[in-house]
């Protein structure tokens, strides 16, 4: 009996024990984790990162980050035209799926190019104005418009409200500034 | 401090890591003097030769320019600015300003200034300073500045900026290592003009006060060395350091740390360490500039190769032609390159601009010199061969051991080779100087500067990318929140507007209580009717249904035309009773988005047939909607928003046209409060049912049916004020 009980104490003082030290370390964890919380990026955030931010709106979506928020959500990741092949490549890596090809329906050419209008044509009619999704065009009702060169995005949303057709893509003209070295232009052979 | 001094006086320096001692062959051109080369009979001159921007031009086509007359320069304050002016080097006309190629790896064009010389050579007035020292020290900033000075030495970045600094400056160290095979141009300055270097040296001192200033030079300049120790011995502040030759030693963190043992950190500027370093010629240049008001228009140019008859140092013009100092030289159409030099010789024409290892090859040599050009190489077939054949890296490590910046070569080119930006990020591609010693002694030949060179065009232009997506990111959620403000405040308005308008009715006037015994009447009537929809077979809803489910696209578009054709006609109307105020009613439309669409089906029954053909054109545009829709309403998405809206504003204009057709007219009949309890009657009983009934399908085909019972009603009321309109006429 006298054993008996020893072991009961013994046995109660054990799990006392334990039952102490886990919920002081459960205390612990648990201000640890309130107090040294880590803000990680969502991922909508790193596909809307990865994204060219042109808001052009070409992949179906009105703009770069529901695109982000429909790809996290498993919507096709090759729907981007602008950002190309590179983009999709990033978006497969982050995401953790195969790289596919452009959609087709995207296929376009997304070379750099910048929104441009013909002054003597523009009637003033600032429909380019709320097509535009950066605010990059200029101008107020029945005055001419222009385009900020520097923030327009090149996304053709202006394009096509135009009643009088003024507004062209232009590609963006290379300079010494934005020259990629050529590797067919200097005498340099690809070794695999 | 003391001890570095006492280093540099016992002539024992530091090491970089790395280097190779490739042959010099600068045995070509050091013991020529520089020779003064004839006009050339054109000059290009490209107006930005420097790192920064171009300057305005000042000239046009036809002026006639005087030697040293400034061609272009910055609007804004000169002293501060990356703007670096270009000058006339001789006097003569300009004939052109176009675009034309430029000394670049790319070939690439920029504008550029030609002017033809008329062989005067006549300068400008200059003031010749005798006594610098009397100068300011502004006004000495504003001279070098004028004088359009960028470093001499391969970079260009703009020397007014490098002198106009007031943190103490421990060392001014003057490059004149001239480490790279084949260039003498500085040799030979020091060699002729060490008085005149001596001077800009003092004016730099005075401009930067520094604690001492070094001149480090290459053992293999004798000549250059006694001339330098002679000419300095006067001023115990500047050592001349003899090094050993090494290549590269003149890139300019290799020379801090070959004279002081310091080693620049990666992405730090010597400035922030105490150390300000100038090429030996831009010495030379800022004294012309300072003393002889001699702006920079020519430079020393080692024109240098095998393939050369007569290779020498030349006082080039800026702005001559590559070709015009290679004639100059004898450049050598036959001989070993000359079988295919007969078929087409400037595409064969090797030609380097700048030194074998950090030079580019020219496109053309069209392309005129230009302020950083120091060395024009035409070397022979065996002298340098134009395409080495790669092979595949064999891992010996050699361009690690040899690399000045201690990077790791032989990592870098495979992640340049695979467009790992970040590993290159990782490995520092940034701080490789491009010296070419990697490449130099590699022995499967692998051309790594080039792509290092393409690595690094291509994460400066990912940077640039990311920045302007960055941008464009901020001004779209800028504008998203611009939008939602302008909504809210317009719904604010609207809202007011409404509650003003209710409290008008409640108002205890006769035409209050009118309409509200109206609304009420109204109401019965459509509970009436509901009634009795209810009771309706359910065969024949369904019927109903399918029909209206068909129409559904057509219903869209026809609405919307009908809206347009109601409207012509409201205007149609409004014209014939008033011409006036008519833009009114368009401004005041959108304040009434309440209303319905009853106008819309008063032609949809006149016009029923133009407008089925209309929709059925429209229906097979179905699949791509932006064409089909009218343009104004492109942007709102909720068709059925968009059906409303417009016909609200048909209608707010057909109630304006009638209105005034009422007052022109001086009918005080029942028709303007009946109008108006019948509005409200039909904007009460949607409004109640929309509630009800959430489908926007359903609620569309109440409205069409309250639209029906309107149009009759409307329809009516134009009669009648076409009689009333023929009674008063």
């Amino acid at each position: 009996m006298e054993t008996f009980v020893a072991n009961l104490t013994f046995a109660l003082l054990a799990i006392a024990v334990l039952g102490g030290m886990s919920l002081l370390f459960g205390a612990l964890l648990g201000y640890a984790s309130v107090k040294f919380k880590v803000e990680s990026d969502p991922l909508v955030e790193q596909l809307d990162q990865l994204l060219p931010q042109t808001q052009c709106g070409q992949c179906g979506y009105p703009g770069c980050k529901p695109y982000a928020q429909a790809v996290a959500n498993g919507e096709a990741i090759n729907k981007c035209a602008p950002g190309g092949d590179d983009t999709i490549k990033k978006i497969a890596e982050l995401m953790g799926v195969e790289v596919e090809p452009l959609d087709e329906n995207h296929e376009v050419d997304n070379s750099p190019k910048v929104a441009f209008i013909i002054e003597e044509d523009c009637i003033g009619c600032t429909k380019c104005i709320q097509a535009c999704p950066v605010d990059a065009i200029l101008g107020a009702a029945k005055q001419m418009h222009t385009i900020i060169i520097d923030e327009c995005t090149g996304c053709d949303l202006c394009v096509e409200p135009c009643p009088v057709d003024c507004i062209e893509m232009i590609p963006i003209e290379k300079t010494t500034q934005n020259w990629q070295w050529d590797l067919n232009n200097i005498p340099v052979v690809q070794v695999d | 401090m003391e001890s570095i001094i006492n280093r540099i006086t016992r002539g024992h320096f530091w090491h970089f890591h790395g280097g190779i001692h490739p042959p010099q062959q600068k045995f070509l051109t050091k013991d020529k003097p520089i020779r003064n080369l004839p006009l050339p009979e054109q000059l290009i001159l490209p107006i930005q030769q420097h790192i920064g921007q171009p300057g305005d031009l000042l000239v046009s086509v036809g002026d006639r320019v005087l030697k040293g007359q400034v061609l272009t320069k910055s609007k804004k304050p000169t002293n501060q600015s990356m703007v670096v002016p270009v000058h006339a080097p001789t006097s003569g006309i300009v004939t052109a300003i176009k675009n034309s190629v430029i000394a670049h790896p790319s070939g690439l064009s920029s504008l550029c200034i030609f002017i033809e010389p008329d062989g005067e050579d006549k300068w400008q007035e200059r003031n010749i300073c005798e006594y610098p020292e009397l100068l300011t020290r502004e006004q000495v900033i504003d001279k070098i500045t004028s004088a359009g000075i960028a470093g001499m030495g391969g970079a260009g970045f703009p020397t007014h900026i490098k002198v106009n600094i007031q943190p103490e400056i421990n060392y001014l160290i003057i490059n004149a290592a001239e480490c790279e095979p084949y260039i003498t141009a500085d040799d030979l300055l020091i060699r002729e003009h060490s008085a005149t270097i001596l001077d800009g040296i003092n004016i730099l001192e005075r401009l930067l006060t520094p604690h001492h200033i070094l001149i480090g030079i290459e053992d293999n300049k004798p000549e250059a060395i006694k001339v330098l120790q002679q000419a300095t011995a006067d001023n115990p502040k500047i050592k001349v350091c003899v090094l050993p030759t090494k290549y590269p030693t003149g890139g300019e963190k290799q020379l801090i740390q070959v004279l002081t043992g310091q080693e620049v950190p990666s992405g730090v500027i010597p400035r922030k360490l105490g150390i300000v370093m100038q090429n030996i010629a831009t010495c030379f240049a800022i004294a012309d500039a300072v003393i002889f008001d001699t702006p920079l228009i020519r430079r020393v140019v080692t024109v240098s190769g095998q393939a050369l008859d007569k290779p020498q140092n030349v006082w080039a013009l800026l702005g001559t032609p590559i070709n015009y100092l290679l004639e100059q030289c004898h450049y050598q159409n036959t001989g070993d390159t000359g079988q295919r030099n007969k078929s087409n010789v400037n595409a064969n024409k090797h030609v380097i601009m700048g030194g074998p290892m950090m030079g580019f090859s020219l496109s053309t040599d069209q392309v005129p010199v230009v302020k950083i050009t120091n060395c024009v190489l035409a070397p022979s077939k065996d002298e340098i061969p134009a395409d080495n054949k790669e092979v595949e890296c064999i891992r010996c490590g050699q361009c690690a051991e040899v690399c000045p910046a201690q990077l790791l070569p032989q990592e870098l080119q495979w992640s340049a080779k695979a467009k790992d930006h970040q590993q290159l990020t990782k490995l520092n591609l940034a701080d490789c100087i491009e010296c070419g010693a990697c490449a130099y002694v590699c022995p499967s030949q692998i051309p790594l500067v080039h792509y290092y060179r393409i690595a690094k065009a291509e994460m400066r232009e990912q940077h640039v990318l990311h920045l302007q997506s960055e941008k464009a990111k901020t001004r779209f959620e800028a504008r998203k929140v611009r939008l939602e403000k302008e909504k809210l405040a317009r719904e604010t308005k609207q809202k007011k507007a409404a509650d003003a308008r209710k409290a008008k009715m409640a108002e205890n006037t006769p035409e209050a209580s009118n309409a509200k015994s109206a609304v009420a009447a109204a109401l019965a009537r459509v509970k009436a009717k509901k009634a009795k929809a209810a009771s309706l077979q359910p065969e024949e809803k369904l019927a109903e249904k399918a029909t209206l489910e068909k129409d559904e696209l057509q219903a869209d578009k026809k609405s919307q035309v009908a809206a347009a054709i109601a409207r012509a006609k409201a205007k149609k109307l409004a014209a014939k009773a008033s011409a006036s105020k008519l833009s009114d009613a368009e401004t005041e439309a959108p304040t009434e988005t309440s209303g319905e669409k009853p106008e819309t089906d008063t032609p949809k029954v006149k016009t029923s047939e133009t407008e089925a053909s209309q929709a059925k054109a429209s229906q097979t545009k179905a699949s791509q909607p932006k064409e089909v829709i009218p343009k104004e309403s492109v942007h709102k998405t909720n068709n059925y928003k968009k059906l409303k809206i417009a016909a609200a504003i048909a209608k707010a204009k057909a109630k304006k046209a009638q209105k005034l057709a009422e007052q022109n007219q001086s009918e005080n009949s029942d028709e303007l409060p009946q109008n108006k309890a019948e509005t409200s009657l039909n904007e009460k009983a949607e409004a109640a049912q929309a509630k009800k009934i959430k489908d926007d399908e359903k609620a569309k085909r109440i409205a069409a049916a309250v639209a029906k019972a309107k149009a009759a009603k409307a329809k009516r009321q134009e009669q009648q004020n076409k009689q009333n309109q023929q009674e008063a006429e």
